[in-house]
């Protein structure tokens, strides 16, 4: 039942999770002294849901992610407490089942009442059958993905889960949400914004954008030591953000948590990932970044302004899970003098050996000297050890573990003194993107309650 | 006279990975140097540092009033890192790699000393 209520001046936002295995004690920082409405919990990279979906083939009760009960566990009793509500898209491939989840931990803690309100509609698998949509960065169409599709899902926006706080859940559930909307939706829910104020909902994106990827803007991916210190980093605090009803924002930390809240901190994650910071395409707005400003107004207190934003894209974009073959990798150590020479020389056994394989992509290196950037950034040194390093995407599994294989013979069969050998094969699932009619992902609330 | 400056005792930076393109963060720390970052880290700077990576077109965006620069190296990583053979298949390591750029700042030091 929907109950209407005056609008909100002012809303506390914490993030509490990054990504799908974050650490845990950080959110209970944050749910327990960072005076929050709102717990979000972003943890859902590109071919996570491909391969929950994997897991949901096999068993049915599966698909969602592996730390939502952890996580449920160490949270639900401060946010329960508080009044916190909890948004998250742990639901991955499977959000009715991590829904019931939620409710069995619930239980098991004792808590007498809870809602946990649970979004579908992302996953656009049966939508897309037979279609001869235009991947995105490819000349090719879907249909050439053809049998090899696991997953389809579409990223959606905030309006699902605004209608699910209006239903008044304690808990939401989702599976694909554009990440920044898991943050954006509370916004609206409790400012009024309206679906179509562009230059609000971008200001809402931005706080979204800044917060998803959780322990990033408060020192965590920064540090490089005599350069940028973050103080300490091994107890680094989650960031929320103080919102203001017009979209303007201070991004801090609860008090004495470890790492950093400063404007190259912000700066940083206000860039991370973005391409044209004029147009940040969302299935809500299409944000603009461009004129933001960032100013130190206290310890750890950064205030963010100045995003816009412009009317939303018709399409929706979807994360198209596919099998595309298998890697084989195999690595071996050398070390001590002429340890370069002899990790060359492995890789040119190797490469001779494997010359039958038809390979898809494949690597020769020395990780110490050449792996990480190739050879053009990484001359004039010469290391004390080398790890040599074969990879090959084949279409094989039989082929992959042969890569694999040869990597090890070299222990009897190579040069002097190599050792430590580690193989590993696996399936490649890959992630196309393609576009969608919006109209083709409706999205439905189911509430579940103890 | 030349007055050659690490581009890391000046800037910090972060990659990112979108598909199979990666995005590069070159921020100032002192918004003072931000002109001469401006001027003298271009994309074809960048496309030719990141040689036998940045296999297509770099772009870049200014944002002054951050003192940033954000690029976009297109087709740099190995196909996306949902099948991508590098080690760091993300591509995060590139972030600290353009910090070894050097740089001429003579023009800009005879400007502001």
């Amino acid at each position: 039942m929907t109950v209407p209520k005056a609008p909100r001046q002012s809303l506390r936002i914490g993030a509490g999770a990054g990504y799908s295995g974050d650490r845990i004690p950080p959110a209970v920082e944050l749910a327990e002294k960072g005076e929050l409405d709102y717990l979000v919990f972003e943890c859902l990279a590109e071919r996570t849901i491909a391969l929950a979906q994997l897991q949901r083939s096999q068993d049915a009760r599966l698909g969602f992610d592996a730390l939502l009960a952890a996580r449920m566990r160490a949270v639900l009793p401060a946010c329960v407490a508080r009044g916190v509500t909890i948004i998250s898209n742990m639901g991955a491939a499977n959000p009715l089942a991590a829904g019931h989840e939620v409710i069995r931990v619930a239980r098991e803690l004792g808590i007498p009442k809870l809602t946990v309100a649970v979004l579908l509609g992302d996953d656009v698998l049966t939508q897309i059958q037979n279609q001869t949509l235009p991947l995105m960065d490819s000349s090719d169409t879907l249909d050439s993905l053809a049998g090899s599709v696991i997953s389809a899902n579409a990223y959606i926006g905030a309006a699902g889960i605004v209608e699910a706080l209006a239903q008044g859940a304690d808990v939401v559930i989702t599976g694909r949400v554009a990440d920044p909307a898991l943050f954006l939706a509370p916004l609206i829910h409790e400012f009024g914004w309206a679906m179509n104020d562009w230059d609000t909902l971008g200001k809402g994106v931005l706080i979204g954008h800044l917060l998803e990827c959780a322990g990033q803007i408060t020192g965590g991916y920064f540090a490089d030591p005599g350069y940028r210190d973050v103080p300490d980093l091994a107890r680094l605090g989650f960031p929320l953000a103080e919102v203001s009803s017009d979209g303007s924002a201070v991004i801090t930390k609860v008090a004495d948590s470890g790492g950093c809240v400063t404007v190259p901190t912000c700066a940083s994650q206000l860039l991370y990932e973005i391409e044209n910071p004029a147009a940040y395409l969302q299935p809500d707005v299409v944000a603009d970044f461009s004129k933001v400003t960032l100013t130190q107004i206290g310890p750890d207190r950064v205030r963010v302004e100045g995003a816009t934003g412009r009317q939303r894209p018709d399409q929706l974009k979807v994360t198209v899970g596919h099998r595309d073959g298998f890697i084989g990798e195999g690595q071996i150590s050398y070390a001590g003098l002429g340890a370069q020479a002899r990790g060359q020389l492995a890789l040119s056994v190797l490469q001779e050996r494997l010359a039958g394989v038809t390979a898809l992509d494949k690597r020769f290196e020395l990780i110490g000297v050449n792996a990480i950037h190739g050879d053009h950034l990484a001359t004039g040194h010469t290391p004390y050890e080398v790890r040599a390093r074969a990879a090959m995407r084949v279409a094989t599994r039989q082929e992959a573990e042969l890569v694999a294989h040869e990597v090890e013979a070299l222990y009897i069969n190579g040069p002097a003194s190599g050792g430590g050998v580690t193989q590993s094969v696996r399936e490649v699932i890959a992630a196309a993107s393609t576009l969608i009619p919006r109209e083709w992902a409706p999205t439905s609330v189911t509430l579940l309650e103890v | 006279m030349r007055n050659n400056v690490l581009l890391r005792d000046i800037a910090y930076s972060r990659a990112g990975d979108k598909g199979n393109r990666s995005t590069l963060s070159v921020i100032a720390y002192n918004i003072k140097d931000f002109p001469a970052i401006e001027r003298l880290v271009t994309a074809e700077r960048v496309k030719q540092h990141y040689a036998g990576i940045a296999k297509g077109d770099v772009e870049r965006y200014v944002l002054p009033q951050l003192g940033a620069l954000n690029f976009v190296l297109h087709d740099a990583l190995g196909g996306g890192v949902t099948r991508s053979l590098c080690l760091d298949a993300h591509g995060k390591c590139l972030g600290s790699a353009i910090l070894s750029l050097e740089l001429d700042m003579s023009i800009d030091m005879t400007i502001d000393p």
